[in-house]
């Protein structure tokens, strides 16, 4: 049975489309048929995140509209086989779609992938309703600061009202060096607040501004956030991984290089 | 030496973390705090017909019981200080 997974936060920037890049890939690597779909209308960015930005043809809109049918518009990944973006528009806006077309496409695509990644627009207006009318699970993601996850609080609320089956965190972005000072909450203090069950941890790592600078994901590689992402997906899929522990792998490259950068 | 640093303060992932359990009690909670005056003084009326209160220092908050604050049902506490149960 196909799984409709919806990655949102409420804040911006906070890492989203990042993340339905790499749980999308993940899973497609694991053999998986896996569909991303950009519901951002208007500001388009998995595509590029991808890589993909070149071979767009048609997008959401063209299908919403009839302008065009689903598999046109469906463009296949360059790394693998079983892995397909649905991009967004780009000149369009949020109000050019509506949650009951969105459902229609989704039951659409259930026919032919395992998984269906939303990728949602920040926000908590029509676009977010749009990306989570046809989810029935959620990946929330924060960072550890209070005003993202405020918002994460709130978007968790309208989740749980809506009866999602299943809602789990992701915590973006966390400094190990932060956290050990005591100038950063810990994961368990975000867990704590937010009361949902924990999915990953992905550390604050250069890596994914040299990936996305490149238009590749991230995982299945041996950066920090790549693994962690992988270890996101094997979670998705239901496998009991224990949390890597970050601050090791940190503390040691730091004396490594320490040695180098003394005087 | 930095003294300030021995007697330091709480430190900002403690700031935070409290900030956030205050701030979210309030959003969690769908009510403004015009109607929840309107309520507190409605309920001082109807208590004030059978005992003395101290309405002043009288505290109503609304929480949602459940799994850590994260529950369906929401429930109105009172707090009201009786000065004398006999009017």
């Amino acid at each position: 049975m196909s799984e409709v997974i919806v990655v949102t936060s409420g804040k911006g920037g906070v890492g989203k489309t990042t993340t339905s890049a790499n749980v999308g890939t993940g899973l497609a690597a694991m053999g998986k048929k896996v569909v991303l779909i950009d519901t951002d209308i208007g500001l388009r960015n998995l595509d590029v995140v991808m890589g993909l930005e070149n071979r767009i043809v048609y997008n959401l809109v063209d299908v919403i509209e009839g302008k065009c049918r689903v598999k046109q518009a469906l463009i296949k990944d360059k790394r693998y086989q079983s892995l397909y973006l649905m991009p967004s528009a780009q000149t369009k806006d949020k109000s050019a779609v509506n949650p009951q077309q969105m459902v229609k496409m989704v039951q659409q695509l259930k026919e032919q992938f395992d998984y269906i990644i939303l990728d949602c627009p920040a926000g908590i207006e029509r676009g977010f309703q749009n990306a989570i009318a046809g989810a029935d699970r959620a990946l929330v993601v924060t960072t550890p600061e209070v005003s993202a996850i405020r918002d994460a609080d709130r978007i968790i609320g309208l989740l749980e009202a809506k009866e999602f089956k299943q809602i789990d965190l992701i915590i973006n972005r966390l400094r190990y060096d932060m956290v050990k000072r005591g100038e950063m909450m810990t994961a368990a203090d975000v867990v704590d607040i937010l009361s949902i069950p924990l999915i990953g941890i992905v550390p604050d790592d250069e890596n994914v501004v040299i990936a996305t600078n490149q238009g590749e994901p991230l995982v299945g590689g041996s950066t920090m956030a790549g693994r962690a992402y992988q270890n996101i997906c094997q979670r998705v899929l239901g496998e009991d991984i224990p949390f890597i522990d970050f601050e090791k792998t940190i503390s040691f490259w730091t004396r490594v290089t320490g040695i180098f950068h003394k005087n | 030496m930095d003294l300030g640093r021995i007697f330091r303060k709480k430190s900002s992932r403690e700031i935070a973390k409290d900030r956030l359990k205050i701030l979210l009690i309030s959003d969690r909670v769908n009510c403004s705090p015009e109607m929840m005056e309107m309520i507190k003084t409605d309920i001082a009326k109807v208590i004030s017909k059978y005992m003395k209160i101290d309405a002043q220092s009288m505290e109503i908050q609304i929480t949602k019981t459940g799994v850590k604050g994260r529950g369906k049902t929401q429930s109105l506490y009172a707090s009201i200080p009786i000065l004398d149960l006999n009017k």
